[in-house]
């Protein structure tokens, strides 16, 4: 039953302080982000304990737990969108391809369009379609003439599966679109300064069942060019879209592994009590 | 003042009133002891007191409102034939000067007999008048307090009538606030209307000249009484004004909306909201004693010819005084803009100024907007710093160092100085005043449509 | 099901393309960064800049004022001079009114003596050649301080025969000089003061008997044109007290019925949205307006005194009741519906629960809001000119239905005064009176805020 190796499992009290690493994974893929001892404070109160794990280029990975618990902490953590509020303190490393992201000479401004962000409710800027995927390639410079931006705002919309519901009407507001085709469109925003990690913060949990097994077949797709990291409060998303999962307790990583293992036959007790439903 | 002891006296009646209830409904109480009243004591005792009360208190209102036009036209019945057969406003002048002698009041000249004769008559109707209203009153006050203390029974919903009583009175007190706005506009419309009899309206709205003259002039001389100068020397004051205040405003709702520290946005508001409190005519004072000099010296000094009062000084001035309006309610949209708006632009890797310029401020524009209508509706109807520091002359100029006036001061000075009352240099001030009336509210409801919209699409 | 990949995809920028032109734009837009920053901070700091300025050029202005010349005399109440028969006192047999009526008599003939007289007497003393100037030597002393002798004397007759040394304002051009506030250096016929007199004044500063003092006068005294130096600000402030009484009386609790009504029993349709309307509206139009409804119906329509404070508590009143209402209205909005619904699931009326639960923690917000509104209806000076409170009132108004001015017209009044030197020091203190009441006032309320202040 036990696939010895495939994933490593967390004593229940540990020092969080090595790095859980999954051979195999890394056998296949070079690690992209990997963390150490990353604990997060919010004034006096501490959201996360010292998390220390791996992602894995084009890997999907999905953090789980209960409201609360810091996955999404964690999440902002990736592209230091925490710096954002007032009071939060991050300390621990965390590496982006081997290069600490809290280095003063990596710019944050570069961290994000590096490692872009869907955010939990879809957020389209008050502007028309185009020029919300237009927005950030605007901003970097990405494109000299407006030719360029046509391709990069067409191809942006291809691949977020958004361009034939949308192409009739790019001047026509964002807002306007349903929750599912904002949602897509903001993943589209995202794609078109081409970053190489996408980070997910419950993209579907605004959205109904349709809208939301569009997202996660999207997921899927974008798999193969991006690393995606999403946090989701739904179980069965997390097994569906994801290759590797990570179970997060109060502030604590508490498992990390194989989606299909961890969900089967989870190494702890309070991992199986939570996917069984005994809490969440 | 012997109408304030009567409403003195009522209020004593009122508490007399609510003693008296409370004792009979115990009493009715303790009678009927199988029987639950309907209410409690206070309630009766309050049913009471307003009984007592309330019709009377009518009575006094309408008495006062009454009395002096029927006592006037009762002393002036009783004129000798000749003064009697005088015009209206004649009349008026007598009546005036017959108060006047009855209150013992100086008259200019002697008075003659039959004006003594008269005022003594005055005198004596009043005296009489306040007898009988003081009767009256009693006599109602005592019956209505009667009539509720027999009425108080177990099932006598005492409580509904005094409820009913009070929300007729919110009521009422909630439409002062329509009959105030009734009030300014058909005052204004109705002098506006005498006015434009002696002036017609296209010569008032469309004429570049204004030089109203005195009305003692003469009928044949009315003077010119156009718009335009006055107008455009609005425009061009409040045109400064947000100049210095449109950027000024928003640069510092920006900063402290989203940069500035905690502690300097907690002690930099409020001491900028400050100026917003600072009565406008210290405005006046400091825009005439130290800014027109100030401005003046300093256009000396690069050769530019400035006068000391000039709509620049009345305009910049007026500018600090709105830039806390603007600042506050630009503070109050912008942060209202939600968070997940900035996330996604800095998520992109946006800086901050990008995400503020390019999405925060778009998405609040409309509220700015309306910030900004707020603001150049309250820099329009400005006074006392355009009276003390534009230079008051209605010259039709685009120069802002010249001295202009604006309708506001045109209002004062036609309403302050020796006219008479219903000669068409006074009467102007009433058009002037329902132009600018019409102005701001146009602003108002503008902005008020726009910024409720505004919220409503982040609630 | 939407197809998901869209084909062809043309391709996309390659990220490390994309991080080359990011790294690129970088300096170029962190510029722009820290100058848009720098422009915010420096918009912040010209704004606290203005408010110092502001009131430091009023203080600088406005502090000097409250203290003013005054001369020292030894000043003898000569028999000679007051001769005025004995105070009468009232007799047994003698009725209220007849008493009066004699009392009056005997004010009229104190107030017959020429009481200038003593101050020339005692000035002659201090000053040798006082007697070839007897034109200067009356201008020493303001006008106004023989009402005071005078006043001296009809409070207590037993002082006639005596000698009392007393403190006595100089002329305002006095004043003016030893300020400072003229140019010492102009020629005599430019000069307010003769040569003598400055030569004088000059000797008597020296010798400490004209000094500084601080000046009661000020707080004291009604507005005065004949004697400039005693102008004072007492009549205006009564004049501003009755006002802010009638509002507190009249635009507190109609606005906070209103209010109640507004936002508790009245029905959500169109006839109370054109009534939130207009009430927006009102509190947006421009003060001067009210001044013209004052002046058009108050004193037109129903022929209210012009000039009493009673016309302009009525005007302000009308002015600050959208401010009551408004801010009542917003109180009582955040108040939660739980505690309207606890008192109506006890079964008290809608009435009952509104008085006895709502209206008890709205009061600290409520008073906030009216402390605001009394601030600046107690500022406001466009209406009440048009209302006629522009005129000069020489008394201080014993009731609201006297002429009187108001506290913000005083300033207008003095700043328009043609002893330009002397008044422009008057008016900036007469504002730093008004500004202290208007701070305490918003002090008040800020205080009322942070006391009561409730998160629900």
């Amino acid at each position: 039953m036990r696939s010895a190796g495939s994933r490593h499992v967390l004593p229940a009290q540990t020092d969080f302080n090595f790095n859980v690493t999954d051979k195999q994974m890394s056998n296949s893929a070079p690690v992209k982000i990997s963390a150490k001892d990353v604990k997060v404070f919010y004034g006096d109160n501490q959201a996360l304990h010292g998390i220390s794990m791996d992602v894995y280029q084009n890997e999907v990975i999905s953090f789980i737990g209960p409201s609360g618990c810091g996955k999404s902490t964690f999440l902002r953590c990736m592209n230091r969108m925490n710096d954002t509020i007032e009071h939060c303190r991050v300390t621990g490393s965390i590496l982006l391809d081997g290069r600490d992201i809290h280095e003063p000479a990596l710019d944050v401004v570069q961290l994000r369009a590096q490692v872009g962000m869907v955010f939990q409710k879809p957020n389209p800027f008050p502007k028309s379609i185009y020029e919300n995927i237009a927005y950030g390639p605007k901003l970097h410079g990405l494109a000299e003439r407006k030719a360029d931006l046509d391709d990069i705002v067409e191809s942006s919309l291809r691949r977020a599966g958004l361009w034939n519901e949308v192409k009739d009407r790019l001047d026509q507001p964002g807002t306007g679109l349903s929750g599912g085709q904002q949602q897509r469109l903001c993943i589209a925003r995202s794609i078109a300064v081409s970053p190489e990690v996408i980070l997910m913060d419950e993209p579907c949990s605004a959205l109904d069942p349709i809208a939301t097994s569009i997202i996660e077949e999207l997921i899927d797709e974008l798999k193969q060019n991006f690393t995606i990291v999403i946090v989701t409060h739904n179980m069965q998303q997390a097994a569906r879209v994801s290759d590797r999962t990570a179970f997060f307790h109060l502030g604590n990583l508490i498992e990390i592994g194989n989606t299909n293992d961890l969900f089967t036959n989870p190494q702890q007790k309070r991992t199986e009590d939570y996917i069984t439903g005994r809490y969440g | 003042m012997s109408n304030l002891s009567l409403i003195v006296v009522l209020l004593v009646l009122l508490a007399l009133g609510y003693q008296l209830g409370m004792a009979r409904s115990r009493k009715v109480a303790t009678v009927n002891a199988d029987l639950r009243m309907h209410s409690r004591p206070h309630h009766y005792g309050m049913m009471v007191g307003l009984w007592a009360v309330l019709p009377a208190f009518f009575i006094l209102l309408l008495w006062l409102w009454l009395s002096p036009a029927v006592i006037n036209a009762m002393v002036l019945a009783q004129l000798p034939a000749e003064v009697a057969s005088q015009s209206a406003d004649q009349l008026r002048v007598v009546s005036q000067r017959i108060s006047n002698l009855a209150n013992n009041f100086g008259v200019v000249a002697d008075a003659a007999q039959w004006e003594l004769n008269a005022a003594e008559h005055l005198r004596q109707l009043k005296a009489n008048s306040a007898i009988v209203l003081t009767a009256l009153m009693a006599v109602i006050a005592a019956v209505g307090m009667l009539f509720s203390l027999l009425k108080i029974t177990p099932r006598l919903k005492a409580r509904h009538q005094v409820e009913r009583v009070v929300k007729a009175l919110l009521v009422l007190c909630s439409t002062v606030a329509i009959l105030t706005t009734i009030g300014i506009v058909l005052s204004m419309v109705g002098e506006t209307l005498k006015f434009f009899s002696y002036i017609p309206p296209t010569e008032f709205f469309f004429g570049t000249t204004w030089n109203p003259r005195f009305s003692t002039v003469g009928v044949g001389e009315q003077g010119n009484f156009g718009l335009v100068p006055l107008l455009s020397g609005t425009v061009l004051i409040a045109g400064i004004a947000m100049l210095v205040a449109i950027p000024l405003g928003l640069m510092v709702a920006i900063y402290l909306a989203e940069y500035a520290p905690l502690k300097l946005r907690n002690t930099a508001k409020p001491v900028i909201e400050v100026l917003a409190g600072i009565p406008t005519i210290v405005y006046g004072f400091f825009a005439l004693v130290t800014v027109g000099p100030f401005l003046r010296d300093l256009g000396a000094a690069i050769g530019l010819d400035i006068n000391a009062t000039s709509a620049l000084t009345a305009g910049v001035v007026m500018g600090i005084m709105i830039i806390p309006f603007i600042s506050s309610l630009s503070d109050d949209i912008i942060t209202q803009v939600p968070k997940s708006m900035r996330d996604g632009s800095l998520g992109l890797g946006a800086t901050k100024s990008e995400t503020i310029l390019k999405v925060v401020l778009p998405a609040a524009l409309p509220g700015i907007v309306g910030a900004v209508l707020l603001a150049a509706s309250r820099a329009i109807g400005e006074t006392m710093i355009v009276v003390l520091a534009a230079g008051n002359s209605p010259a039709l100029t685009a120069n802002p160092f010249e001295a202009v006036s604006t309708v506001t001061v045109t209002i004062v000075n036609q309403l302050t100085g020796d006219n008479d009352f219903s000669s068409p240099q006074s009467l102007v001030a009433f058009a002037l005043g329902l132009t600018l009336f019409v102005i701001t509210l146009l602003l108002n409801v503008m902005a008020l449509v726009i910024v409720r919209k505004y919220r409503e699409q982040y609630e | 099901m939407t197809i998901i990949a869209e084909n062809p995809i043309k391709t996309v920028v390659h990220p490390s393309l994309v991080q080359q032109k990011v790294v690129a734009s970088l300096s170029r837009r962190h510029r722009k960064e820290k100058l848009f920053r720098r422009t915010g901070l420096l918009a912040v700091l010209i704004s606290l800049a203005l408010v110092a300025v502001l009131f430091i050029n009023i203080f600088s202005k406005g502090m000097p004022a409250f203290w003013q010349s005054a001369i020292t005399l030894d000043i003898y109440f000569d028999p000679k001079i007051i001769k005025i028969p004995e105070k009468p006192q009232q007799q047994a047999d003698e009725s209220e009114n007849d008493f009066r009526q004699r009392y009056l008599a005997w004010q009229t003939e104190v107030g017959f003596v020429n009481f200038n007289r003593l101050i020339t007497d005692s000035l002659q003393k201090i000053l040798p050649d006082a007697t070839k100037h007897r034109r200067d030597l009356a201008r020493v002393v303001t006008s106004g301080e023989r009402f005071a002798l005078r006043d001296m004397v009809v409070a207590d007759p037993a002082i006639i025969g005596q000698t009392r040394t007393l403190h006595l304002l100089t002329d305002a051009n006095i004043d003016v000089w030893l300020k400072g506030n003229i140019d010492r250096s102009l020629p005599d016929e430019q000069q307010q003061l003769s040569p003598k007199m400055r030569q004088w004044v000059d000797q008597l500063a020296a010798d400490g008997v004209i000094q500084n003092r601080f000046s009661l006068a000020l707080f004291m005294n009604p507005d005065s044109r004949s004697s400039l130096a005693s102008a004072g600000l007492a009549g205006a402030f009564m004049g501003s007290f009755y006002m802010m009484l009638v509002v507190i009386l009249l635009a507190v609790p109609m606005g906070v019925a209103a209010a109640i009504y507004l936002e508790e029993f009245a029905p959500r349709n169109k006839i109370t949205d054109l009534v939130e309307v207009n009430i927006n509206n009102l509190a947006a139009v421009p003060s001067i307006v009210f001044g013209l409804l004052g002046a058009s119906v108050l004193i037109g329509w129903f022929n209210l005194p012009m000039s009493a404070p009673i016309v302009g508590g009525l005007v302000l009143s009308l002015m600050t009741l959208p401010t009551v209402i408004i801010a009542t209205r917003s109180t009582l909005k955040a108040i939660p519906p739980s505690i309207r619904q606890a008192a109506l699931g006890l079964g008290a009326s809608k009435m009952q629960a509104i008085f006895h639960h709502v209206l008890p923690l709205a009061i600290p917000g409520i008073l906030t809001g009216a402390i605001l509104g009394v601030a600046q209806a107690l500022g406001e000076t466009a209406p009440l000119l048009l209302i006629g409170m522009k005129s000069f009132v020489a008394s201080i108004p014993a009731s609201p239905f006297e002429q009187a001015s108001a506290l913000p017209v005083q300033i207008y009044l003095w700043q328009g005064n043609e002893l330009r030197n002397f008044f422009e020091a008057r008016t900036s203190a007469a504002i730093i009176v008004l500004l202290m009441m208007m701070i305490s006032l918003n002090g008040l309320a800020i205080w009322l805020r942070k006391k009561y202040e409730k998160r629900w």
